[in-house]
């Protein structure tokens, strides 16, 4: 197929090209130069330097608090989102009745969209809440826990289901031996099990980072970042900065290349972390 | 089996029933509010209804009413089922074509696709929408063009993925017969694909279907899909109509569980294939 010709090229290319052009890499060029202006649309701007990014840090606290807040949620759900998979997958590899249905119950949450789940978590939380006289609007903290408690019930269950596939995979002699030689349960996890499943870890560990920096469809209708903005993530003070208040558009757009700089060296990183343990084991 | 290793059968089963039951609450609490009036709702929402608190289907009704639901079931419909084709059509021609001719040119758009991948919506929100408002895309069928060109990241890689694990003989000896290959990829290249054409619905579908903020920012004040419908209901905190938005939210839900438990075996796999693919 090296020989297809240029014609062929394009019409098996173009249309994916052309959306792509228009979806992503031009609005994504024009983003980064319309960090550096003043605008009010794409067609009116002028050119400021980097005014905009010394005010997305300076103007308010809010860009830096919700770094710390998006910093702080990102470790702890990391944690415990892979930490409750892994038992979970644990759980339901060790020949216990009726696997099938519990995957599939732990699975389905994930399927829900992030809205419905902010909301449907909004009522159970604040009518726990209510016994102590308080909502979600009281204070961030509640906003934090409440969004760990949403993703780790959202999440665990898709990482459980690569954390069983690669369970499974591991060879039964491997483990028979460690019995054999004397192993016990916690011996056996942690000198089999484990290193045999770091390919999954590096996954599950990408999949809730990522989903934890950009995670936004939750958190505003959770907490809409209330109170104030204190228990608002990077993406949901981005979009406030944009669309709440005629001018900051700049600052808005500045906000979001430091956002896409911040993932993408955070993925690379993780990568990079997890890649050297993978092969060490 | 000796008694201990029963006992700690048991133990798991147990602790299993008990998270199983916890997993499902929410729903469940959420779909037992649905039937409450609206003022009972917020202040006991663990509290079954009664007598007194019970409404039958008015929250339905009236939820329905608000958000315009069925049309927002429509659209929703409609722009998962054809956005999601035409990922599925043109992104693995795309991955076809890149894979096979090695050339720079293949490699910058590879790269450049899986770029994409890491970047957030934010970076592009304002400037997408405003790219759709002028090219007129900021409708039902032209927000397909965006799911397509801002979703070719994810379904090219894992299309490439599979593409490099299968051998060119075949195709080769299709070429020497004489097939273009427009026909050798219709014919031979898209059966073989199979597997991961179900991997790469499945991931698309969950994510056109949810997704909330592109669908709003660019079509959102004249069609609301579901995730926008679900969100007008909110309103200014505390004026908002609780039995609307308990009956909204099962409304939503109950497409999710139908489709989840009619393909689930399929939706697990493919899942799991594309995050190790991924």
């Amino acid at each position: 197929m090296q020989k297809m010709s240029k014609k062929y090229f394009a019409f098996f290319t173009l249309p994916t090209i052309i959306a792509f052009l228009i979806a992503f890499l031009i609005p994504f060029i024009l983003g980064i130069y319309l960090s550096f202006t003043e605008f009010r649309t794409v067609t009116n701007s002028h050119w400021v330097g980097v005014i905009n990014y010394v005010r997305a840090f300076t103007e308010d606290k809010n860009f830096i608090n919700a770094l710390v807040f998006t910093v702080k949620f990102a470790v702890v759900s990391v944690v415990l989102i892979n930490v409750g998979a892994f038992i979970l997958a644990l759980l339901l590899t060790s020949n216990v009745k009726g696997t099938n249905f519990f995957r599939t119950v732990f699975f389905m949450p994930n399927l829900i969209g992030g809205i419905v789940l902010g909301y449907i978590w909004q009522l159970i939380i604040n009518g726990i809440l209510i016994n102590f006289g308080v909502d979600l609007t009281f204070s961030a903290t509640y906003g934090f826990w409440g969004l760990v408690v949403l993703m780790n019930w959202q999440q665990a269950g898709y990482m459980m289901i690569i954390f069983i596939a690669a369970i499974q995979a591991i060879p039964t002699e491997m483990i028979e031996a460690a019995k054999i030689d004397g192993a016990n349960a916690w011996q056996t996890i942690k000198s089999i099990t484990i290193p045999m499943v770091m390919p999954a870890i590096t996954i599950c560990t990408f999949l809730t980072v990522t989903n934890s920096f950009k995670l936004f469809d939750q958190n505003l209708a959770l907490t809409a970042g209330a109170p104030a903005r204190e228990s608002a993530m990077l993406a949901l003070d981005i979009y406030t900065t944009f669309y709440g208040r005629v001018g900051s558009e700049g600052i808005g757009q500045a906000k979001a290349v430091v956002f896409s700089l911040f993932v993408a060296l955070i993925v690379l990183l993780q990568l990079r972390l997890t890649r050297t343990k993978e092969v060490e084991s | 089996m000796t008694t201990k290793q029963n006992l700690q059968h048991i133990a798991k089963f147990i602790l299993l029933v008990i998270l199983a039951a916890l997993v499902l609450a929410p729903i469940l609490i959420v779909l037992m509010n649905s039937f409450k009036g609206r003022f009972f709702i917020s202040d006991t929402p663990f509290a079954f209804p009664n007598g007194q608190t019970f409404s039958g289907v008015k929250n339905f009704i009236s939820g329905v009413e608000k958000t315009g639901f069925i049309k927002a079931f429509g659209y929703s419909l409609f722009i998962t089922v054809f956005s999601v084709a035409a990922i599925v059509l043109f992104t693995s021609m795309t991955a076809w074509a890149i894979t096979r001719v090695k050339s720079k040119i293949s490699s910058a758009i590879y790269f450049t696709f899986v770029f994409s991948m890491i970047i957030p919506f934010q970076m592009v929100m304002f400037t997408m929408s405003k790219m759709a408002n002028i090219l007129h895309l900021d409708n039902p069928v032209g927000i397909i063009v965006l799911y397509l060109g801002f979703g070719a990241g994810l379904s090219v890689f894992i299309f490439s993925g599979f593409i490099k694990t299968i051998p060119r003989e075949i195709e080769e000896a299709a070429m020497i017969d004489g097939c273009n290959p427009i026909q050798i990829f219709f014919m031979i290249v898209f059966p073989i694909l199979q597997p991961i054409v179900v991997t790469v619905t499945i991931l698309n579908a969950m994510w056109i279907w949810n997704d909330y903020l592109l669908p709003y920012l660019v079509i959102g004040n004249n069609y609301k899909t579901i995730p926008i419908a679900v969100q007008y209901l909110q309103g200014g905190y505390g004026s908002r109509d609780m039995g609307a938005m308990m009956a909204m939210l099962v409304l939503a839900v109950i497409p999710i569980i139908i489709f989840y438990f009619t393909s689930q075996k399929s939706i697990i796999k493919g899942v799991t294939a594309g995050a190790v693919k991924g």
